[in-house]
């Protein structure tokens, strides 16, 4: 950052500022940790905790007679041997991927803006994966022996399949995980360390070892910023690689509309699209329900929207572009797989995915639309029901219309589908409410240091 | 701002950080090994039976055919426990009256057959079939050891999956002239490799399929 005043350009003249006027370093730290230390928690918070841990029960509760009967609850068949459980998987890990982007990408390009947004997506990361991790565990029909996917020596005398992209995203996933939790963990060690010294009573005992004896000493800060500085250079990949990996798993095969070269990119993309709009759908109503549109702004609110239309864009363009080539290509099994798309049995699934990612996103063109909550919100949920539409569509339709006619099936969801998945949201929900419980939801320091280059007009 | 740890905690963490470490590792070797040794395994160990019967006496000592008792070995997939009648073909005669014989004898009276212990316990996912491993050349000590010098029958191999595949990989090292299967005394020639490799061609083994899932689970 440049010592010296330089001046504004004057296309930032016009944005929303960064961050409300009028607010000190003490202002900053005691709005953020009152949220955990000192207010009463909103009712609004309560309803989400009862919501989320009821749906979090149903999990419990369907997953365990899931393991008691059998995977004949849920309605996959042959063909469909994906159904519900990898389009829950990939929604899911998709979403994570906008905390990495925000927390990494945003940190190496400097992006001033992440500043306020990254521990909360960071957290939503964590909590993504975790959803994500369940459905894998129950799709193998015998979660015991779930350890087999992993290379360990045993009396087997066996490996698994290296070259199978199921075991690449093992890894890939179980990385992702390790990493994120490394980077929002070190993100979190100075604010655990302002946590520890506001409370009171037992909590300052559990804040005190998770700040790992921080004292905010000069050479703390230089290791944390090294550290940091290197934890987001590693996770900067991760942001590409993990979906990367996740399209491998359909890319690879020979099934038509799958085995495609443009899935990675377009995954990638769909990822990042759809975990802006998680991330905003759960900043909108958080902001004002815990009195944080000082620090989370219009400003945020429009930066990630334009996000999410250039992915949108891109996975546009993804659409369009399989489109064009199952009919350029002139196979006739992938001409058929589209046409069987546009006006097969799950043609509503199709039209309304289009509708959804492609149509809606549109309107992220319009200002107003940017940085006026209701209609934000309202257009992240429909991309979010896009963003799963579209693992749906890809899942089904080509597990159902494969090479041979007579191999053909239908699939539709049980109610333990369902079960499974809105209780998958429930975790998601729960855990959500117990992090803006205990942990601060938006980076004290970072917040404090982007106070001081606002004081100075470095920023703005 | 008060200290809330003293000093001791920055040690106290550090040991424990160290200390979990060491224990999930010691924890996860002592698991791999208990699951190798032959505690689990039960390599080596014999079984109390009904009688204390000698593989060495009869084997050894008597030069009796494998065949004779486990009459269905090159035909089934099971090799077969002998009947009392068989027994009975000897000792009807010879040590009749010994104790260790009075459940024999009360097996003859009865018409009730003796209730010998399994010691190769295979899981049920598997499937095993004596005679094709037979027909192919596989030798009754290649899996049993030296059953003429056991004077109670123990497990030999642990049968793990990695031990069948040992075999079924590259069975050439293992393989045996037709007419040396139930010889108890073969030993590996010198050329094994060569020999091996000229049987499995000439017995028309598919090393190719020979450790494919569906062989023994079916």
């Amino acid at each position: 950052m440049a010592s010296t005043t330089t001046p504004i350009p004057r296309a930032l003249e016009t944005v929303a500022p960064l961050m409300a006027p009028g607010h000190t370093f003490e202002s900053i730290s005691r709005d953020i940790t009152d949220v955990v230390l000192e207010r009463p928690m909103p009712r609004a918070w309560f309803a989400c905790l009862g919501i989320g841990v009821t749906l979090l029960g149903m999990l419990g509760a369907s997953t365990a007679y899931l393991f008691w009967e059998g995977l004949g609850l849920w309605g996959i068949n042959n063909p469909v041997g994906w159904g519900f459980a990898i389009v829950n998987l990939v929604w899911w890990i998709g979403i994570g991927h906008a905390g990495t982007l925000i927390s990494a990408i945003l940190l190496l390009f400097n992006q001033d803006w992440r500043t306020a947004i990254n521990r909360s997506a960071e957290a939503m990361t964590l909590f993504a994966v975790m959803c994500a991790g369940i459905f894998p565990l129950l799709h193998v029909g015998r979660p015991w022996a779930i350890f087999f996917i992993l290379p360990y020596p045993n009396t087997m005398a066996l490996w698994p399949q290296f070259r199978s992209p199921l075991l690449w995203d093992v890894f890939a996933i179980s990385t992702y995980f390790t990493v994120s939790l490394l980077f929002w963990f070190t993100g979190l060690v100075p604010d655990l360390a302002t946590l520890r010294d506001r409370s009171k009573g037992i909590s300052r005992y559990f804040y005190g070892i998770f700040a790992l004896g921080w004292r905010g000493s000069a050479k703390h800060w230089f290791r944390y910023e090294a550290a940091y500085l290197l934890l987001g250079g590693m996770s900067a990949p991760l942001v590409v690689s993990v979906h990367t990996i996740v399209s491998f798993d359909f890319a690879v095969s020979v099934i038509p509309g799958w085995h495609t070269t443009i899935f990675p990119p377009y995954f990638v993309a769909g990822a990042i699209y759809s975990g802006f709009a998680m991330v905003l759908t759960i900043l909108i109503p958080v902001r004002v329900l815990f009195n944080m549109e000082d620090f989370i702004t219009k400003r945020h609110l429009d930066n990630m929207a334009k996000v999410m239309l250039a992915t949108g864009l891109v996975v546009f363009y993804g659409y369009m572009t399989e489109l064009f080539y199952a009919w350029y290509s002139g196979n006739d099994y992938e001409r058929f797989m589209m046409a069987n798309r546009i006006g097969g049995p799950y043609a509503w699934a199709y039209w309304c995915l289009l509708f959804c990612n492609a149509l809606s996103p549109q309107f992220l063109w319009i200002k107003w639309v940017r940085t006026n909550t209701i209609p934000l919100f309202i257009l992240t949920i429909i991309v979010n029901i896009g963003m799963w539409l579209e693992r749906y569509v890809i899942v089904v339709t080509s597990l159902t219309r494969d090479f041979l006619p007579s191999s053909w099936g239908t699939y539709a969801g049980t109610i333990f589908d369902w079960m499974a998945y809105v209780g998958s949201m429930g975790l998601f929900i729960t855990m959500m409410c117990l992090f803006i419980r205990f942990l601060p939801m938006i980076t004290i320091f970072e917040v404090r240091i982007q106070q001081d280059q606002l004081n100075r007009n470095e920023i703005r | 701002m008060a200290q809330i740890f003293n000093e001791s905690a920055n040690t106290l963490v550090r040991a424990g950080l160290a200390g979990a470490v060491i224990a999930l590792t010691v924890l996860g070797g002592l698991g791999t090994a208990l699951y190798r040794s032959p505690i689990t395994t039960q390599v080596g160990f014999s079984k109390a039976q009904p009688i204390p019967f000698s593989h060495q006496r009869h084997v050894g000592g008597n030069g009796i055919d494998c065949r004779y008792c486990h009459t269905s070995v090159e035909n089934a997939s099971s090799a077969g426990i002998p009947p009392t009648e068989t027994c009975m073909t000897c000792h009807s005669q010879i040590l009749s009256d010994q104790a260790m014989f009075t459940p024999l004898q009360e097996s003859w009276k009865n018409d009730q057959p003796l209730e010998w212990t399994r010691i190769y316990d295979l899981p049920e996912f598997a499937y095993f079939n004596h005679s094709v491993h037979v027909a192919k050349g596989v030798g009754c000590t290649t899996c049993h050891g030296e059953i003429d010098e056991m004077r109670l029958t123990r497990k030999v191999p642990t049968l793990h999956m990695a031990w069948c595949l040992q075999c079924h990989r590259n069975p050439e090292k293992f393989l045996r002239p037709l007419d040396k299967v139930f010889d108890v005394d073969w030993t590996p020639p010198s050329d094994q490799i060569e020999q091996g490799l000229q049987f499995v061609a000439e017995r028309h083994i598919d090393t190719a399929v020979l450790d494919n899932c569906s062989i023994c689970h079916r």
